[in-house]
């Protein structure tokens, strides 16, 4: 790597400080995966990683290889947009998996589904099987 | 015109990536518009309503408004994580939020908006009633998030797309 000690400090400096601070806002999410207690909790904590851990890594990349290789680059933006658009949809699907799930169980503190014309409201019971209820699809 | 180009702005956002990807060149330039122009034509296959923009420079505030909301969250839940949720004091909760928005194309950003921001999730939506589920990491008081949600991105999602 001997083009790294060409690199002069005013790149070298904001290059490390993205990096730092993406890895160690991803590295929080993570922690914060393994330490918070609640399944929706938890749902908050990798989006450190998705928003600005991911934007401090790929802001390094950019400046370094725009440097390196004397033209803009901007190949992290992709990756960014792509990010943004697809994260939600996987964490909605998780989300509204937990809560399906917990309406079914009857978990204390999840608010119940709104009252729709269209599907009858459930007969208050734990027990009803959802895929009886019609007009789910 | 619309026919041969069903969707100007998607098409150049395509080549745009794709001179991202390739370096940029006359071959390039070419092979990418041939792409974006079939992914268009494909796209309206697909979906035919069209999504109208009314003011763009609506949409453009909003992006400033959520990149400062996206940094500032980010360090909000960064130090509950490191402080252990304020050593026990954090309670999250769900917050159920009538939304005026009832386009697609306008939901779909919101969306991206609240699971961008750390700290707020999108749990679930009534296409029939319009009610959003929200599940808040850090909740002080519900009145501020439906504020926040209302006034501060539905507004300005109203405002551009009509």
């Amino acid at each position: 790597m001997s083009w790294m000690e060409t690199l002069p400090a005013w790149v070298a400096i904001p290059v490390a400080l993205f990096l730092m601070l993406g890895a160690t806002l991803t590295l929080l999410g993570t922690v914060g995966l393994v330490q918070l207690k609640s399944f929706y909790d938890r749902l908050h904590a990798p989006t450190l990683g998705t928003s600005w851990g991911a934007a401090g890594i790929l802001l390094a990349s950019m400046l370094l290889v725009s440097w390196t290789e004397g033209r803009a680059v901007l190949h992290e933006l992709v990756i960014g947009i792509f990010l943004m658009i697809t994260t939600p949809v996987t964490l909605m699907f998780l989300g509204r998996a937990a809560l399906h799930r917990d309406r079914i169980e009857g978990t204390p503190g999840i608010p119940g589904a709104v009252e729709r014309s269209d599907i009858p409201a459930p007969p208050g019971d734990a027990l009803a099987d959802p895929a009886d209820a019609p007009g789910e699809s | 015109m619309t026919r041969l180009f069903p969707h100007p702005l998607l098409s150049l956002a395509l080549v745009a990536v794709w001179l991202l990807l390739n370096s940029f060149s006359l071959g390039h330039l070419i092979l990418g518009t041939v792409v974006a122009t079939l992914a268009a034509r494909a796209f309206a296959a697909v979906e035919p309503e069209r999504v109208k923009l009314r003011r763009p420079m609506a949409l453009v505030k909003l992006f400033f408004i959520v990149g400062a909301d996206i940094i500032r969250s980010n360090i909000a839940v960064a130090v509950l994580i490191l402080t252990r949720g304020r050593h026990g004091l954090r309670h999250s909760a769900f917050v159920e939020i009538p939304l005026r928005l009832r386009h697609p194309a306008p939901l779909s950003l919101l969306a991206m908006i609240v699971t961008a921001t750390p700290g707020t999730a999108w749990v679930d939506y009534d296409e029939e009633t319009g009610i959003l589920l929200l599940h808040v990491f850090d909740m002080v008081d519900t009145a501020d998030w439906k504020t926040l949600i209302r006034d501060r991105y539905e507004e300005l999602l109203l405002e551009s797309f009509p």
